[in-house]
C-alpha cells in the first residue's frame, strides 16, 4: 500500500460524503478524527464492536467475589467472634462491601480495557506531526484514507481534494 | 475583554443562548477562561479560601492535641457536627456523579454545560467528607485497622459494623469518581494540549490527554465506557447514601430505625447536591462569562428538579411522623413530640420552612427564571439540609430511651469551626480545578450546537 492520505474538512458532512465516495471507489477507509463523535462514522468505517462491557462485568464480579470470600473467611474460620450467638455467616451483611468494591473494579478495568483497545496511553503518534491536525481536537474533520497502489493513490487524493480543505500525506503510523 | 460567545436572548436555541455557537467559538469561550489570566476576584476568593484552609488545617491539629472533648459532645449526644458534617458533605458529593450519570443516561442534552463542575463537586465533597469519620473516631491514628490488611495481632475488621461498611463505601465511590470525572476529561486535556501556548501547558496537558486522537475508534469506545460507567454509577452512588443512612438505621434508637433512612438519604443528597449545583454554576458562568453555555433555562430545569425533591423530602418527613404515630411505640411518639416542641424546636421549624415550604415558590416559572430568587431557596435549602443532619443527631441522642440520660448539645466555638471551615478547602480545590481544567466540558457542547444546527 502506498502512504495513506489525511484529509481536512471544515464540516463533518463533507466528511461523511468523502467517505462514502472514496469507499464506492474501492479505497481504504483507515480512521476519521473529529473534534466530537459524530454519529454514524463508526458504521461507515465498520469498528469492531470492543469487549469494554465483558471486561468490566468480570472484573467487577471476580473482585466482589474475591471481597465476599475475604469477609466470610474471616469472620468464619479465622476470627470467629461469638456474639449473642448470632451466625457467624452472616452473609446479608457481607454483601454491602463486595458491591462498593466490585462496582469501582469493574471501573478500573473498564478504564483500563478502553486504555488498551485505543492504543492509549501515548506519547506521540506519527499523525501529530501533520500541520494543522492540533484542529482535530476543536474545530476540523480529518479523515485517513489509503489506497492499494500509486495508480489508485492519484484517484483518491483526487477525491479528497475536491472537497477537502487541503490533503497530506501520512508517514507510516 | 470581548466574549467568544455573545450571549443573546432571542436565542435560535433551548440550550445554547447565543444566536452562533461554532465549534471554534465554544472551544474559545470554554478553554480560554482557562488560559487567560484571571481576575481580581479570583485571586481575592482564593486567598480567602487558603486562609480558611489553613484555619480548618489546624483546628485538625489542635483537635488531635486535646482530643474531640473540645465540641459540646457529652455521654448522652455522642455524635454532633462533625458527623452531621460527613453525612451532608457526602450527600452534596452524591449528587455530582448522579447527576451527570442520571442525565447521560436520560439522555438530557443539557447536561455538557454542568456535568463538568457538578462530577469535580463530587470528588471535593467526598474527600471532605471522608475526613469527617477519620477525625471523629478518637484515636485517629489506628484509623488503618479498618482497612483488613496481615497484621501481628491476629485481627480482622469487623464486617457487620456500619463504620466498616462506611470507609468501603467511601473509598470505592471517591476513587470511582476520579475514574468518571477523568473519562469525561480525556478529550477536553487534548484540546486543551492542542491550544496551550507555553510548553509547560502542552507537558502537562498532554499527559493528561494519554495521546488522545479524538478518532473513531476511540470515540466509540469512549462513549461505551462512559455510558456503562454511568449506568454503574447510579446503583453505586443510591448504594452509598443509603449506606450512611444504614448508620443510623441499623441501630436501636428511636427515631433512627427506620426502613426509610435510606431512600431518604439519597433524596436528602440529591437534593441537596442540586442546590449546590446552582450556586456553583452560577460563580462559573459569572467568574468565565459563560452566559451563552450556562443558561436561564438550565436554572429553570434544575429549579424543577429541586421542587420534585422538595416535595419527596416533605413526604418523607410525614411518613416519618406518621409511622411514628401509627407504630405506637411511646419513645417513638415522645420523639416526635420533642422534635416539633423540644429543646431544638426552633432549629426544627426552621428546617421545616427551608426544605417543604420555601422550594413551593418554584411552583411559578418567574421564580424559576429569576436568579437571584434561586440563589436564595438554594442557600436556604442547603441550610435546611444540614439542620435535618444534625437534627436527626441530636434530637435522638437527647431523647432516648433512659429519661435520666436526657441532656442537651453544648454548642461551642470549635463546632461552628468544624461547620464553617471545610468550606474554605471545598472553595479552594474548586478554585483550583477551574484554573486547570475547562468547566465545561467542550465535546459535549459542540455535539449538542452540532445537533441544533448552530454552526
Amino acid at each position: 500500500m502506498s502512504r495513506p492520505l489525511l484529509a481536512e474538512f471544515d464540516r463533518p458532512a463533507a466528511l461523511v460524503t468523502a467517505l462514502r465516495r472514496i469507499k464506492q471507489r474501492g479505497h481504504l477507509a483507515l480512521d476519521a478524527f473529529t473534534p466530537y463523535p459524530v454519529d454514524g462514522l463508526d458504521e461507515e468505517l465498520a469498528i469492531a464492536r470492543s469487549p469494554i462491557r465483558a471486561v468490566m462485568l468480570a472484573g467487577g464480579l471476580v473482585v466482589a467475589a474475591a471481597a465476599f470470600a475475604l469477609q466470610a473467611y474471616s469472620a468464619v474460620i479465622d476470627y470467629p467472634i461469638n456474639s449473642g450467638n448470632r451466625p457467624l455467616f452472616s452473609w446479608q451483611v457481607f454483601l454491602l462491601v463486595p458491591f462498593e468494591v466490585g462496582v469501582f473494579a469493574a471501573a478500573l478495568c473498564g478504564v483500563c480495557a478502553f486504555l488498551y483497545g485505543c492504543g492509549l496511553p501515548r506519547l506521540h503518534h506519527a499523525l501529530f506531526d501533520v500541520p494543522a491536525f492540533e484542529r482535530a481536537t476543536q474545530d476540523h474533520f480529518f479523515l485517513l484514507a489509503g489506497a492499494c497502489d500509486d495508480a489508485a493513490s492519484r484517484d483518491l487524493r483526487q477525491i479528497l481534494e475536491s472537497s477537502a480543505i487541503c490533503v497530506t500525506e501520512v508517514r507510516e503510523p | 475583554m470581548t466574549r467568544a460567545l455573545d450571549p443573546t436572548v432571542e436565542a435560535g436555541s433551548r440550550w445554547i443562548a447565543s444566536t452562533r455557537a461554532s465549534d471554534v467559538e465554544i472551544t474559545q469561550a470554554v478553554a480560554d477562561a482557562v488560559f487567560n489570566p484571571v481576575g481580581k476576584a479570583w485571586w481575592i476568593a482564593m486567598l480567602a479560601s487558603l486562609a480558611v484552609s489553613i484555619w480548618f488545617a489546624l483546628s485538625i491539629i489542635w483537635l488531635f492535641y486535646r482530643g474531640i472533648g473540645i465540641w459540646g459532645l457529652n455521654s448522652t449526644v455522642v455524635w454532633g457536627v462533625v458527623i452531621a458534617n460527613y453525612v451532608w458533605w457526602i450527600g452534596i458529593g452524591n449528587a455530582g456523579t448522579l447527576i451527570s450519570s442520571m442525565l447521560l443516561l436520560t439522555r438530557q442534552q443539557w447536561r455538557g454545560s454542568i456535568n463538568r463542575f457538578a462530577e469535580a463537586m463530587t470528588l471535593f465533597a467526598v474527600a471532605i467528607a471522608g475526613i469527617m469519620p477519620i477525625i471523629h473516631v478518637g484515636r485517629p491514628l489506628y484509623v488503618y485497622w479498618l482497612a483488613p490488611y496481615p497484621n501481628t495481632m491476629s485481627l480482622w475488621p469487623q464486617w457487620r459494623s456500619a463504620l466498616v461498611w462506611d470507609f468501603w463505601a467511601i473509598v470505592s465511590y471517591l476513587l470511582f469518581s476520579i475514574l468518571f470525572f477523568y473519562v469525561s476529561l480525556i478529550p477536553d486535556a487534548a484540546a486543551m494540549r492542542d491550544r496551550a501556548r507555553s510548553h509547560a501547558g502542552q507537558v502537562f496537558y498532554g499527559l493528561l490527554a494519554l495521546g488522545w486522537r479524538g478518532s473513531t475508534l476511540q470515540w466509540v469506545r469512549l462513549r461505551t465506557l462512559h455510558t456503562t460507567m454511568a449506568a454503574l454509577g447510579v446503583p453505586l452512588v443510591c448504594s452509598v447514601h443509603s449506606i450512611v443512612g444504614l448508620d443510623f438505621a441499623a441501630s436501636l434508637m428511636p427515631g433512627w430505625q427506620e426502613s426509610i433512612f435510606p431512600p431518604y438519604f439519597v433524596v436528602g443528597a440529591m437534593y441537596s447536591g442540586f442546590a449546590m449545583v446552582v450556586l456553583l454554576a452560577l460563580a462559573v458562568r459569572w467568574g468565565f462569562g459563560l452566559q451563552a453555555i450556562i443558561t436561564v433555562n438550565h436554572f429553570e430545569v434544575i429549579g424543577r428538579i429541586l421542587l420534585m425533591s422538595s416535595i419527596v423530602m416533605g413526604y418523607s418527613y410525614a411518613s416519618e411522623w406518621f409511622m411514628a404515630w401509627y407504630g405506637g411505640r411511646h419513645v417513638d411518639r415522645s420523639l416526635v413530640a420533642f422534635e416539633f416542641a423540644g429543646t431544638y424546636a426552633p432549629l426544627f421549624w426552621t428546617l421545616l420552612f427551608c426544605n417543604v415550604l420555601l422550594p413551593q415558590a418554584l411552583w411559578w416559572p418567574r421564580i424559576r427564571r429569576s436568579l437571584d430568587a434561586l440563589v436564595a431557596i438554594s442557600i436556604a435549602i442547603l441550610v435546611g439540609m444540614w439542620l435535618e443532619r444534625i437534627l436527626i443527631i441530636f434530637n435522638t441522642l437527647s431523647h432516648g430511651y433512659m429519661p435520666s440520660l436526657h441532656r442537651g448539645f453544648d454548642f461551642g466555638l470549635w463546632d461552628w469551626t468544624f461547620l464553617v471551615a471545610p468550606f474554605g478547602l471545598f472553595a479552594l480545590l474548586f478554585l483550583l480545578l477551574v484554573r486547570l481544567v475547562p468547566a465545561v466540558s467542550m465535546f459535549d457542547m459542540r455535539e449538542l450546537s452540532h445537533k441544533e444546527g448552530m454552526t
